[in-house]
């Protein structure tokens, strides 16, 4: 039999429904998986304990014959930027170390309200600014790939580079993350699993502590096409505490899954195929575009032209919302405290030891382009750039139905190669930020394996609130790609 | 255009953050080639673009203005760092 951590999600639900295991015995078996894990500091806080209580209510329920969620008994970890009562929620920054939240975000509460079990609380980058996991004050997470005859520690990606080896290392069935930029996309795709950031709008951002409020979205993190959209259907729904909830139905994403392509017009971006790219990256977009094509998909050249300013435009606009987001860590009312002389010199302390190096960073940039005489200049002309480059989009949708393009422009790289140079870091986001900016759905699905036998995922971006079109294309890419490396640890 | 020391003191005001005076050159610096690597979006004609602030095309919803919540001041400040009497404190700000 299937090792116990080794179940997909659907599976594991399909098994519970059987009754071949007990979510006490799913839960058990993840928590030996995270206690023989250590090594890759996927989590900051396990909670082992409320995992057997949650699971033990689970198998109540189903012994009972009561009504069971869609999701009852399934072991999962939660980012640890989603507010959990009564469990410390960290961002992974010092100032929010001892942080216990008195209530629970609405992902959290409708995972929990559908049965799952939470196994802890996953690693990131320090308010989920980085793209490497190496901002988090709770120390760097490990890949759990290794370069073939390398074992050098690689990095997960970030910012949701806990969950992500988590779920690549086998130590929950699927994992929640949150994608400003490619926070979903990106660790996906360095730890080779599926990540899905929904449509903008889609899944409720009440109580996920806050980046950049109209980028930020909660995503599902998984190793199949199929459990993220079962885990995307306990995710989403409208929320009226969240003012920019989308107020619509939530589809039944699996049902969506095996449609197939036959006739689905594939976008391929001209500019997405910028010089220099990584040739393993450029021949397995070759690989993926012949796999939807011998599927029965049409492909489509189309063109998204100001692709190359969507970075920088990014880099305005995300740190200017993080700088206003972030003045509420003032140690008046939560969080760490630095005392001073009089109340600004106790802010400015309080920041200063509260913050690590990458969020001061963002902050003093994004106060920076809101200043006077230079918000003009930088912020309203960075959503300007931001309104073409959402109109290229639609514009480009009104020839195809979903865009293929690369999650990543490389693999997973070694600790400490690009934590100096904030731009290069930057540039890993380069392919899935132009999604972000236009807040459409986006998927990574694994899909082949660097020279040096790491996962490189690709990438598909689909329409505004048809997240059912970009599953069935991911559904198809998964099924061509017949991925099953296996990490070296797990 | 370039980040000087003297911008990054003013900015660190603004956003109340003590920058150790070593650490202002090196942000200086950073910055600048931040700053300076963004305004590529120079060359972009954005005349008669109209900024976008959200891609929610949507209206702010509106509620009844009532009451839905409250009456939990310890909860409020079960995590404040120096809590006193069932109140945030400050250092004295009106001598």
């Amino acid at each position: 039999m299937t090792a116990l951590t080794d179940l997909t999600l659907a599976d594991a639900r399909d098994a519970l429904a059987a009754g071949d295991v007990s979510a006490r015995e799913l839960a058990e078996a993840h928590i030996a998986a995270m206690d023989s894990a250590r090594n890759l500091n996927a989590f900051i806080t396990e909670t082992p304990e409320r995992a057997l209580a949650d699971a033990d209510a689970s198998d109540a329920r189903r012994a009972k014959g009561g009504a069971l969620g869609a999701l009852d008994g399934i072991p999962l970890a939660i980012k640890d930027l989603f507010c959990t009562e009564g469990v410390m929620t960290t961002a992974a920054s010092h100032i929010l170390e001892g942080f216990i939240p008195p209530y629970e975000s609405s992902v959290s509460a409708k995972l929990r309200a559908s049965g799952t079990v939470m196994l802890g609380k996953t690693n990131l980058d320090e308010f989920a600014m980085g793209s490497s996991n190496e901002t988090s004050y709770f120390g760097t997470v490990e890949n759990p790939w290794r370069r073939d005859g390398d074992n050098r520690p690689l990095v997960p990606g970030g910012s949701s580079g806990g969950a992500a080896a988590a779920v690549s290392g086998r130590l929950c069935l699927g994992a929640t993350g949150t994608d400003t930029g490619g926070s979903i996309r990106q660790p996906a795709a360095f730890c080779g699993i599926v990540g899905m950031k929904p449509t903008y709008g889609r899944c409720s951002r009440w109580g996920v502590v806050a980046f950049a409020s109209s980028l930020d979205q909660a995503g599902p993190m998984t190793r199949t096409v199929r459990d993220a959209a079962i885990l995307l259907g306990g995710m989403a729904g409208f929320d009226p505490k969240d003012s920019t909830s989308a107020d619509m139905a939530v589809p039944d994403f699996e049902a969506a899954l095996d449609g197939g392509v036959k006739g689905l017009r594939v976008g391929i971006p001209a500019e997405y195929a910028v010089d220099g790219m990584n040739p393993e990256i450029a021949a397995l977009w070759d690989r993926g575009k012949t796999w939807l094509k011998d599927a029965g998909a049409e492909l489509v050249d189309i063109s998204l032209p100001h692709t190359k300013y969507a970075l920088p435009a990014y880099y305005i606009i995300a740190p200017a919302e993080a700088s206003s987001n972030l003045a509420r860590y003032d140690g008046v009312r939560y969080g760490r405290r630095e005392d001073g002389g009089d109340l600004t010199e106790l802010y400015e302390n309080t920041r200063a030891a509260g913050f690590g190096t990458e969020v001061r960073r963002r902050i003093l940039i994004g106060t920076y382009v809101l200043s006077a005489g230079y918000y003009d200049a930088y912020y309203l002309k960075a959503q300007k750039v931001r309104a073409l480059i959402a109109r290229d989009f639609t514009q480009a949708y009104e020839k195809c139905d979903v865009i293929l393009t690369p999650t990543t422009p490389g693999p997973a790289f070694a600790m400490g190669e690009k934590s100096d140079d904030p731009i290069a870091m930057y540039l890993n986001d380069v392919l899935t930020v132009p999604a972000s900016l236009a807040g459409l759905p986006a998927i990574s699905v694994p899909a082949g394996l660097s020279g040096d036998g790491l996962p490189l995922g690709l990438h598909l971006i689909g329409r505004a609130f048809d997240e059912e079109t970009m599953f069935r294309a991911a559904r198809a890419l998964e099924d061509a790609a017949g991925f099953d490396a296996r990490p070296a640890q797990r | 255009m370039a980040v000087d020391r003297e911008t990054v003191i003013r900015v660190a005001k603004l956003a109340r953050i003590r920058v150790p005076e070593g650490d202002l050159d090196t942000l200086a610096g950073e910055l600048s080639n931040i700053i300076g690597w963004v305004e590529q979006l120079e060359e972009v004609d954005t005349d008669d673009v109209a900024p976008m602030a959200s891609v929610a095309d949507m209206k702010l919803r509106w509620r009844a203005d009532e009451v839905t919540d409250g009456g939990v001041r310890d909860k409020v400040t079960a995590n404040a760092p120096d809590p006193q009497q069932g109140m945030f404190s400050v250092p004295k700000v009106i001598e």
